[in-house]
Parts: C-alpha cells; structure tokens; sequence
C-alpha cells in the first residue's frame, strides 16, 4: 500500500520533471514552423524562417568562428587537461600540488563574469607591456576556453585514472619498460576513451559559452552566441527557433548516437566477463 | 640543414644529433617535471595572474582615460616610488544601498533555487537510481540531453513561454480559467523559473551519483524492524545521501549567484543581481575598478562554497 503511494509519487515527479526540461523544447521547436512574425501567434505552417536563417550570412560566419574556436579549444584542452590529470593522478605528492590542484578544480565553478572579466583585463595588462594581444578575438576567446576546458577534461581523465586497473602498467615495468614507454604505449591508449570524452564536452562548452567570449572578444569576432544573445534581448525571433531547432535535433542525434555506443560496449564488457567466469 | 640521410651518415661527429640525443635523454629523465609544466604554467598565467590584476585595478581610482584607471604604482621625482592603495571602491559598494541590495538579492535568489532544485531533483534522482538497468540509462541519457544543447537557448525557450502572449497565458485564456494574462516574464518568477530549469540537472546527477552506491538493503531492514516509510526515510535514506545533497547544492548555488544570463534575459530589468550588476558596470558604465570590486566582493561571497566543493572533489578523488 505505502509502497504504492510512494511509486506513484516518484513516478509523477519523474514524469514532471521530464515535461519540465523537455516541454519547452518542443515549443521551441514547434514554433520555429510558425507562418507569422509574431514568435507566439500561430499562423499556420511554414518553414520560411529556415530560410530567412540559411540567407543569413552573418549566421554562417558566426557558426564557422564559433566552431573553429571549439576545435582548436577542444584539441589544446584535451592535451592539457590529460597531463595535468596525469600529474594529479600518477605523480603522488609534488610542490606546489594543492595550488595546482585548486587552480585545477576551480574554473568548474567560478562564475563566468569572474573568469571573463579577468581575463580581459590580463589580456589588455598583456598589450600594454608586451604589445600582445594585438587585437581581441579569435585568439583571445581560444585561449580564455582552453584554460576553462582543461578543467573539465582534467576531471574526466582524473576519474578514468583513478577507476583504471594498473596490471598492465605494472607488468611493462617489470618486463623492463621505463616510464615513459609505460605512459604512451599502456597508459594513453588505455585513457584514449576518456580523452575523447574530454574532447567532445571542450567541444560543447565552448559552443556554449556565451558570457566569457564576450568580454575577452573584439568589435570584429561574433561567435553564435554573442550573435544569438544580441537578437533574442530585444524578444522573440521566429528565425531563431530555427536555429535553435536545428541545434537540438543535431546535438539529441549525437547524444543517441554516444548513447547507444557505450550501452554496447557496456554489454560487450558484461559477456566478456561472464565467459571469463565461465571459463574459470 | 642536413638531409636525414647525412644525419644517419655522420651520426656520432654530428653536434646536432648528440644534441637530440640529449634531448630525449632530457625529456626521459625530466618528462614529468615537462609533464606538470605545461599545464600549471597556463594556469599560472591565464587563471591565477588575471585574479592579482583585478584585485590591483579594484584598488585603483576611476579616470577617463585608457586604460580608465589610476595606476598604482607612480614614480614621484627620481626613484621615489609611490604605491596608491585606493579602498574606496569597497566603501562605496557598502555605502550604496543598491549594492547591498543587490548582494542580499542575489543571495536570496540562488538559495531558494538552490532549495526549489533539491525538491524537485531528488525524488527524481531517487526514481532513477531505483529504476531497471536499462530504463536507468534511458532516463540518465534524457538528463543529460539538455545539458548538451545551448544554455542560451534554454533560457529563450521560457521567453516563448512566459511571455504576455506566451504558450502557457494563451492556454489558460483558451481553457477560460484567467480573462486577461497573468504577468510571468520579466519578474523574480521567471528567473526562478530559469534558474531551476537550467540547473536541476546539476542537481538531479551528483545525487543519483551518490545514490547508486547507496546499500539499499538497509531500507528493506527498517522495514523488516517494522520502521515506517517516513521514519526510514529521515533516518536512513536522507542521512546516507547527505554528500550528494551537498554537492548538488554546491553546484546549483555557485554558478546561480553569478548568473548574469538568467535575470537578463527573463527578468528584464527588474531583477537586480550582482552578476548583471558586475556586467553593466564594466560594459556600459566603463567603470573598471568599481567592476573589479564587485567581482572581488561575488568572490569573498563564493569562496567558502568553492574551497567546500573542492574538498568533496578532493575526497571523491582519493575515494575512488
């Protein structure tokens, strides 16, 4: 009986709470077919705002500098967050590790005006002494993205290290390996699924960030964000319910995607082990 | 330059190649000192050095100049080297009442979101955390989903939503239960409204995190002792998810005191907080050093919630 009532009750929250983050997005995604200029007045089907949106030049300069930052965000962050969760992993203690270690964590939860409006003003400290950064932009935003992405990776590969059997790593040290031929011809390939995971998710993040690109960027680079930011301020626009349409279907299709990858691997990984005991 | 061929060749009267030779020599005896060089050097310049130059302009004095600020160190006449230490931008943030305000406000905010999250959130984590193998990864991957589209665009959404002649006015108009529609967007409301929406995810994850690990035979031996489902709940379940709660909440309550795109975008400009605040004065009121004394202030604000999540992270960690 209480049983129950306590299943109905998890179920109709569950239940709401997906409504909850899902309902708004098939608004958004129904409206982005509305015939009428006025976002919440329906007039009928069209997809016309589709191709207001792909005559747009600006849109595709934007998406075309939003994604060249993430890629090349993406790579360096990657690099850098797997030595610095290696560190933090292998290395044991070391000086100046609690520093390292805070200044590591920290960016996953400072907020973004913080992190953007220091930034800028290390970048014009910079030009003032140094004469560099020339000009704000797409160096500027690259740089302020890897050195918060790193973080996310560097947790990833920190997590993956930690949950890592070690025997093969031990048994190339016995057979005489030295540690450096231990760390890239067992432990990077070993770590090579986390490393794409930190990838795609410094990838995401820097498409998504909207707050940090705008202080550190200048008059010129317009990534999507900033672009999407200064058309919705001002209220509702029908061509970004296309866009936005558009985004959700390409990033649900890439979750379903990873999604189904890693539930095989998964099954994969349990019948594996259910022939080696099996075989025992 | 060589070809490689003429390096193989002459290998051992060749400077160049003992030089590589001594390099991987190098790189092999020194590859972990390379190893934690490169990332604390970024980190170094990009994070910790950026926090020294906002404290330092926070200090200085507003001018019109470029940069707007007084410098702090002046030379007066030869050698004699002045140091300018200005507190009055902290003064002025604590005479003002609408930095108080805003300060309190925000508090207020990110609290009862953080509080509206945790409702909301933890039957639904407790839902999946009980729920079959296979729905568990279903619904964990719907979680997740949103957390990978635009922030940006989520918070639209709401716009449509709320708006006067928004989705959900026009369906109360429609069923006859409201005549004129009720005002949702640009107000406090909303920015609950947005800050739950984006954030229940942070919260939603790291209790499910916690609750997965969780012994849940021990529920069934409160019941067996004949414990009622509340008194098992309060004395067993919410004790042992305890770490969970306190990571979520973290998660939740940092990031929304800072929030600068919630209350913009859905509260207009009646909702003050200090994020917004910090954004404005810099951007549209080219105040620096004022800009860098609230960033300072949200800081002091964050930074005992910050170094608590680093712990748990820490703990975490090693516990793994």
């Amino acid at each position: 009986m209480n049983n129950g009532k306590r299943s109905i009750f998890l179920l109709s929250t569950l239940s709401f709470g997906l409504a909850f983050l899902y309902v708004p997005m098939i608004m958004l995604i129904i409206y982005s077919f509305n015939k009428s200029k006025i976002v919440a007045i329906w007039g009928g089907f069209s997809t016309k705002w589709y191709a207001v949106l792909f005559d747009s030049p600006e849109v595709w300069e934007a998406v075309a500098l939003s994604f060249k930052i993430a890629t090349v965000n993406a790579c360096f962050a990657t690099l850098l967050g797997t030595l610095a969760g290696l560190a933090l992993v292998r290395f044991g203690r070391f000086k100046g590790r609690t520093l390292f270690s805070g200044m590591i964590s920290a960016p996953l939860v400072m907020p973004e005006v913080i992190t953007g409006l220091s930034l800028l003003l290390l970048f014009i400290t910079l030009k003032e002494f140094i004469g560099w950064p020339d000009e704000r932009g797409f160096t500027t935003i690259t740089i302020a993205h890897i050195t918060f992405s790193m973080a996310y990776v560097a947790v990833i590969i920190q997590s993956r290290l930690a949950g890592m059997v070690q025997d093969l790593e031990e048994a190339a040290q016995d057979l005489g390996a030295k540690p450096l031929r231990v760390l890239i011809d067992i432990t990077l390939p070993l770590l090579a699924p986390g490393m794409v995971a930190g990838w795609l998710l410094a990838f995401t993040l820097s498409l998504d960030d909207l707050i940090i690109a705008s202080f550190v960027t200048g008059p010129e680079a317009v990534t999507l964000p900033i672009l999407i930011y200064s058309r919705i301020r001002l209220g509702l626009r029908p061509d970004i319910n296309a866009l936005a349409t558009i985004i959700i279907l390409v990033v649900a299709i890439g979750v379903l995607i990873a999604g189904y990858i890693m539930l095989r691997q998964q099954r994969q990984r349990e019948l594996d082990l259910s022939m080696v005991a099996e075989e025992k | 330059m060589s070809t490689p061929g003429e390096t193989l060749a002459t290998a051992d009267a060749d400077p160049k190649s003992s030089l590589l030779q001594r390099l991987t020599r190098l790189a092999q005896d020194h590859w972990r000192t390379l190893v934690l060089f490169v990332p604390f050097a970024w980190l170094l310049i990009f994070f910790l050095a950026p926090f020294f130059i906002v404290l330092k302009i926070s200090m200085a004095e507003t001018t019109v100049a470029s940069p707007p600020f007084t410098p702090m160190i002046q030379w007066v006449d030869e050698g004699i080297m002045h140091i300018r230490v200005v507190v009055d931008n902290f003064a002025y943030l604590w005479e003002d009442d609408l930095y108080v305000d805003t300060y309190l406000n925000s508090l207020k905010i990110s609290v009862t979101s953080t509080i509206l999250c945790l409702l909301l959130g933890y039957p639904i984590a407790y839902a999946i955390a009980r729920s079959s193998h296979t729905t568990k990864h279903i619904l964990l991957m719907l979680i997740i989903l949103p957390f990978w589209t635009s922030f940006l665009l989520r918070v639209y959404a709401w716009m449509g939503l709320l708006a006067d002649q928004g989705t959900i006015n026009d369906l109360l108009i429609a069923l006859g239960l409201i005549d004129e529609p009720i005002r949702m967007l640009y107000n406090t409301f909303a920015v609950y409204v947005g800050i739950v929406y984006t954030y229940v995810p942070f919260m939603i994850l790291p209790l499910y995190a916690n609750m997965e690990k969780l012994d849940w035979e021990l529920l069934e031996a409160a019941a067996d002792l004949g414990a009622k489902p509340t008194t098992t709940f309060f004395t067993v379940t919410l004790p042992m998810t305890v770490p969970g709660i306190v990571a979520g909440s973290l998660l939740v309550f940092i990031p929304a005191t800072g929030e600068y795109v919630i209350p913009d975008l859905l509260g207009g400009g009646n909702v003050l907080m200090i994020g917004r605040v910090l954004y404005n004065e810099f951007n549209a009121n080219v105040d620096w050093p004022v800009a860098s004394a609230v960033a300072i202030a949200l800081l002091l604000l964050l930074v005992l919630p910050m170094m608590l999540y680093q712990h748990i992270q820490a703990k975490e960690a090693q516990g793994s």
